[in-house]
């Protein structure tokens, strides 16, 4: 798979799984469908950054830095948006951004050069 | 004939007919000796093999020639090159080939050789055994003696002095097995080799190769896996064994790569123990994000 498509679908799967955690949260549990829509998203959204960035630069290192600064970028914002719950949104949208660098730059395929 | 001792031979080899300088023997088999010579020529060292044997018959002689022109027609970089054949000044056949510094597999691995070490040398080994297969070689006396690894790591199947060539129309007056005869060594020896058959074919060596996997697996702690690998290329029936050298090369691979291999099944259980032993990092990420997020949940309860 390659770098991007695998960052889309990690992005995805986690954003959407980070999300659904709101359930745990009884304050928020009535806007479920909200939240989880807005993670996946997001999650499409840090995943597509990445995801390039992990075709561009081939550095396990950099590419989990550029990870976790983007999910907390983005986490940072829909906590702005919500007004509140900075820790319970940034802290696991930078973990989800780090699996995503991680994993991207690990796993993903880079497509050989044609000359 | 009269045989000449090794210091009458470094003089007539110093100064005699060949560009070579003996410089000492560096060992005996059953048909030659071989010594280290200087090319004084091209300024290097080479390692002469000189026709050395009791009774020293036309066969033997053609044998001699055969083995320097199968080694010259493999030309892989895991087989040592012949440089040069001829004859010496007392009639004697030789051939000069590369002079390799380093050791022989059962010295290199006494040396203390890692596993995933030894597992890549003996890939190396299984390629350049499967180079000379496709060349219709068959090597017949793999062990871990006749395998050395060079001072850079480089692998070199050596010693192809009793190698068949398969659909060779010389080969039955050269050396073949028609009277029974026995080639190999016992301990690396192919069952249908042991019984001294006539029709032996690739599957022969792969059954010596397991028995050198088997000698690197031997004072490791290793898998299921790495002992079904060495099990089935020494089936007893050859067509239970690896189909081809390539085939046995690749199961090597996957098991260096930590993937499944195609001689064992594994159950449920021990795939998930290889798929979570081989991403371990990732593994360990999604359990620290689970950690946090429970630690989470909780936190924000109180």
């Amino acid at each position: 798979m390659s770098k991007p498509l695998l960052g889309v679908v990690l992005g995805a799967i986690l954003g959407a799984i980070d999300g659904l955690t709101a359930w745990f949260e009884p304050a928020v549990r009535n806007q479920l469908g909200g939240i989880v829509f807005g993670s996946t998203i997001k999650g499409i959204i840090a995943g597509v950054a990445i995801g390039f960035f992990a075709k561009k630069f081939h550095s396990l290192p950099i590419g989990i830095l550029f990870g976790v600064l983007v999910g907390a970028f983005l986490a940072f914002l829909v906590a702005l948006m919500q007004g509140g719950y900075y820790l319970q949104i940034v802290l696991p949208g930078s973990v989800v951004g780090l699996i995503v660098g991680f994993a991207t730059q690990k796993y993903g395929n880079t497509p050989a050069a044609v000359n | 004939m009269k045989w000449l001792s090794d210091d009458k031979l470094a003089h007539l080899l110093g100064v005699v007919g060949t560009k070579y300088a003996f410089v000492k023997e560096l060992g005996r088999g059953g048909m030659g000796t071989v010594y280290l010579a200087e090319d004084r020529e091209l300024d290097r060292l080479v390692a002469i093999k000189v026709l050395s044997a009791p009774e020293v018959t036309d066969d033997l002689r053609r044998r001699m020639i055969r083995e320097a022109q199968i080694i010259a027609r493999l030309e892989h970089p895991g087989i040592v090159p012949v440089h040069d054949a001829g004859t010496l000044p007392d009639g004697r056949i030789f051939y000069a080939m590369k002079y390799v510094r380093g050791s022989r597999l059962d010295e290199y691995t006494a040396q203390g050789a890692s596993l995933n070490d030894r597992l890549r040398k003996f890939q190396a080994v299984c390629d350049a055994v499967a180079f000379a297969h496709a060349h219709g070689v068959i090597h017949r006396d793999l062990k871990p003696q006749n395998i050395m690894i060079g001072s850079f790591g480089e692998v070199l199947v050596m010693d192809w002095g009793v190698a068949k060539i398969r659909e060779d129309p010389c080969q039955s007056a050269v050396y073949n097995t028609s009277d029974g005869t026995i080639i190999g060594t016992r301990d690396y020896m192919s069952p249908e080799q042991a019984r001294g058959e006539i029709e032996i074919d690739e599957r022969a060596d792969i059954y010596s190769l397991g028995a050198v996997l088997k000698f690197l697996l031997n004072d490791q702690k290793v898998g299921k896996a790495a002992k079904a690998i060495s099990a089935k290329a020494m089936a007893s029936v050859p067509g239970d064994r690896y189909a081809s050298t390539a085939e046995l090369s690749a199961d090597i691979g996957r098991l260096l790569d930590a993937e499944s291999v195609s001689a064992y099944r594994e159950n449920a259980l021990e795939k998930t123990w290889r798929w979570t032993a081989k991403n371990r990092f990732l593994v360990l990420l999604v359990l620290a994000y689970l950690v946090m997020r429970i630690f989470l949940i909780f936190t924000s309860r109180r």
